[in-house]
């Protein structure tokens, strides 16, 4: 229990996905213009990175490593198909935000057509693949450990977008040098959250 | 043969443009906003950045290419997941070439090469370019899209090895004697080593392009 506390916390804070990996940042920088539709981008980001690393968790430990096969039957042990795992861990994505994408529309119009385009661009997101290949990377033990790592990435990528967003807002009554109008000074004020971010490194938990 | 269709040379001025504008004026990281999801992690160091932007400018335009000969039979409901084949597989391709000829280079880029796949400059070149173009043009607007990305890599780069370790591309640059520690006056900006500077120096880039070319200033 403790150990899934320190992966959560570990997640949101010191492995920011935006901060530390600047994963996400393309949806990050063109939808934080308000609060209200960057959160909801943030929770549909929180929604599919928890369903899509422990799925594609699932994926790469019963199909993908070396040997994982082995369930299926014991001739199967020595295939090893990790090279295809960036091409099935898109496709649990791309089906994963379609399904989120309908759920969205039937539940909730009012925040469908506020998130517009960014839904299906959440399919191309790179926090969501980023959150797979890094669970791959660090090779997290259970699905339980898996499941809030990406839980807890994505609490940090909301926390971040609504924290520019906030920024952002304030930022139109203040006077910015013209030329960093815009995406210039987001730029720096990111730059700026990451290292307010880099804090929380070296935390032992 | 039909005789109608206009003949163009293979790099006509218009082609040409499709080739340089993505340096400046339309650049894919600095005006399109697109790209820098894996920019930023990799530009530590001047060699992984010349290795990802290598890496990145052959996906492109192999997509591009590949998409644009395809752009006639793909269903409009279900391109976003034919682009998302294409592009991963070229990127696997890459990635292994990369394991088996640069393998440290490679371990270096770690999660980044993989991310190539959900890079924006990729799915955006094809759903705004390749769909839409004949393959050639296709290639060199990939082309071109991926030396924008690759330029602004490597100048955060070379600021940021320079100045964070005092080496370009590996070697000295900014001799030991200089050093504190060996009772010099320099002492390297450790700061420039940390992911945040990086999108400090991509803000100082924007700035210096927009006061250069004012048309490409946003109104708030």
């Amino acid at each position: 229990m403790e150990n899934l506390l320190s992966i959560f916390v570990k997640s949101i804070f010191v492995d920011n996905m935006i901060f530390a990996y600047f994963l996400g940042m393309c949806s990050y920088l063109a939808v934080s213009k308000t609060v209200k539709t960057s959160t909801g981008l943030g929770i549909a980001v929180i929604f599919v990175l928890g369903i899509t690393v422990p799925v594609d968790y699932l994926l790469n430990k019963y199909v993908l490593t070396a040997g994982a096969l082995e369930w299926l039957s014991p001739s199967f042990a020595s295939v090893d198909l990790s090279f295809l795992s960036f091409i099935m861990f898109i496709a649990v994505i791309a089906s994963m935000v379609q399904l989120v994408e309908m759920v969205v529309e039937k539940f909730s119009p009012s925040l469908y057509s506020s998130l517009g385009i960014f839904l299906p661009l959440i399919a191309v997101n790179c926090a969501i693949l980023g959150g797979s290949l890094f669970m791959q990377e660090r090779e997290y033990g259970t699905l339980a450990e898996a499941t809030v790592f990406g839980l807890g990435s994505g609490v940090g990528w909301f926390l971040a977008i609504v924290g520019i967003a906030a920024i952002r807002e304030k930022l139109k009554y203040s006077n910015v040098p013209a030329p960093l109008r815009g995406l210039g000074i987001t730029f720096i004020l990111t730059g700026l959250m990451g290292i307010a971010f880099m804090t929380f490194m070296g935390i032992k938990l | 043969m039909s005789t109608n269709t206009e003949k163009e040379p293979l790099f006509s001025a218009k082609n040409l443009r499709l080739l340089t504008d993505p340096l400046n004026e339309k650049n894919p990281v600095t005006v399109l906003v697109l790209g820098i999801c894996s920019a930023l992690a990799v530009t530590v160091q001047l060699k992984p950045a010349v290795v990802m932007a290598l890496s990145v400018i052959v996906v492109t335009a192999f997509a591009n290419l590949i998409v644009s000969m395809m752009r006639n039979g793909i269903p409009g409901r279900i391109r976003i997941i034919v682009q998302l084949v294409v592009v991963a597989a070229l990127v696997i391709l890459v990635d292994e070439i990369l394991k088996a000829y640069v393998y440290d280079v490679s371990k270096q880029l770690s999660v980044f090469v993989g991310l190539i796949i959900t890079n924006c400059i990729i799915m955006g070149r094809i759903e705004a370019f390749a769909l839409g173009n004949k393959p050639f043009p296709s290639f060199l607007d990939g082309i071109g899209n991926g030396l924008g990305y690759g330029l602004i890599l490597v100048i955060v780069a070379f600021f940021r090895e320079l100045l964070g370790s005092g080496t370009i591309w590996g070697y000295r640059v900014i001799p030991e004697s200089f050093y504190m520690a060996n009772g010099g006056f320099y002492e390297n900006n450790g700061l420039m080593i940390l992911p945040p500077m990086a999108l400090i120096l991509v803000g100082v880039i924007i700035w210096v392009q927009r006061s250069r070319s004012r048309n490409l200033i946003e109104s708030n």
